[in-house]
């Protein structure tokens, strides 16, 4: 086996993150479907950190669950807060600007 | 540099946990409830947090544990539980046509990165991470982390500070009318609403035969009264029928006797 494997299947996950987005209706399952293709990019970059034998890859995974972690409490608050306003947490019902 | 060698137990490893990372991952896609979804997604990090140690990335995969699955994934919990289950959790299709596009796009998305990976990473080595991580693996990341990185690293951190204060924000929920009053609410019910609710609703359970919040109450002419179950109850369909807990036709027969 070689290390390469590990970013073939950083590309399936996110790939079927990338597919729940489209998918899905649910805004919390659509969220989730993101932090998936997050946690993909994560996996490549600590295989290319391995790959080319510096760390410099995982301090930038690092930055990236950081990042990950601000996202989800701002994404959360506003569905939250599209949620006490329609009282749904679909995204086709979130059509607010249009009407 | 000498090259990396991975061993059989790596291997196996990760013939293991990838395919049922790609299976957890795709079930998320496929199951009906999102707090299924959500402990799928936690199974998907738990897999990647093992493979982030057995790459010799041992801060990063504890970090892994505590911040996604531990962090992240309770506060998804949390707020799937106050949102609560509505109609958003079908899966049927709102705009027609979109899943066969978005499946087409998928797999050419995924075959093109497959395939670009599979040409630009064939005939190189990989190095491995011993020499890096020749001190440890933490004190390596710290390193870099306090000198080379260290604008990104303060960055972040203005990021983490301005993030919690979108949240207050955000979650704040300021009343643009006056709260009523109970006083208030009741001549409402008295002025508006039927007199047949002006007492209130119902509340659920047949007394003496079935007192669960599940059961709708009946009412003297022996129907269930919906109104006396939680909404939310409803529209998931957790109700039990309570006409089987009717006294039968004893009532009604007397009834039409007369």
């Amino acid at each position: 086996m070689n290390p390469y494997n590990y970013l073939y299947l950083s590309a399936l996950l996110f790939t079927i993150g990338a597919v729940g987005v489209v998918v899905r209706r649910n805004a919390i399952v659509v969220f989730m479907c993101i932090e998936l293709m997050l946690n993909a990019g994560n996996l490549s970059l600590v295989t290319f950190a391995r790959i080319n034998g510096n760390l410099q890859g995982q301090v930038f995974a690092f930055f990236t669950m950081v990042v990950a972690a601000c996202e989800v409490v701002i994404g959360l608050a506003i569905i939250v807060a599209i949620y006490r306003s329609r009282r749904s947490a679909s995204v086709d019902d979130a059509s607010l600007l249009k009407r | 540099m000498t090259p990396l060698v991975i061993y059989q137990p790596e291997a196996l490893l990760f013939w293991f946990l990838a395919p049922l990372a790609v299976i957890a991952a795709l079930a998320m896609l496929l199951v009906k409830k999102a707090v299924h979804s959500a402990l799928l997604l936690a199974w998907v990090m738990i897999t990647l947090a093992i493979f982030y140690i057995a790459q010799d990335a041992l801060f990063l995969g504890i970090v892994q544990v505590v911040v996604y699955t531990g962090a992240v994934m309770m506060l998804f919990l949390f707020i799937l539980m106050l949102v609560g289950v509505d109609s958003s959790d079908s899966l049927t299709e709102t705009i027609p046509g979109l899943r066969p596009i978005a499946i087409t796009a998928a797999v050419g998305f995924g075959g093109l990165m497959l395939a670009l990976l599979g040409r630009a990473t064939l005939g190189r080595d990989a190095v491995g991470l011993e020499q890096s991580n020749a001190e440890g693996n933490i004190q390596g990341i710290a390193h870099l982390l306090f000198s080379t990185y260290v604008l990104p690293f303060e960055v972040v951190s203005a990021l983490l500070i301005t993030a919690a204060l979108g949240a207050m924000v955000l979650a704040h929920h300021q009343r643009t009318n006056v709260r009523p009053t109970q006083r208030e609410q009741a001549i409402n019910r008295f002025r508006t609403g039927s007199l047949a609710t002006a007492a209130g609703l119902p509340g659920p359970g047949v007394f003496a035969r079935h007192n669960a919040v599940d059961v709708a109450a009946l009412l003297p002419d022996g129907t269930p009264a919906e109104n006396s179950i939680s909404a939310t109850l409803q529209a998931r369909g957790d109700m039990v029928d309570s006409s089987q807990f009717q006294l039968g036709k004893i009532d009604t027969s007397i009834d039409e006797e007369k």
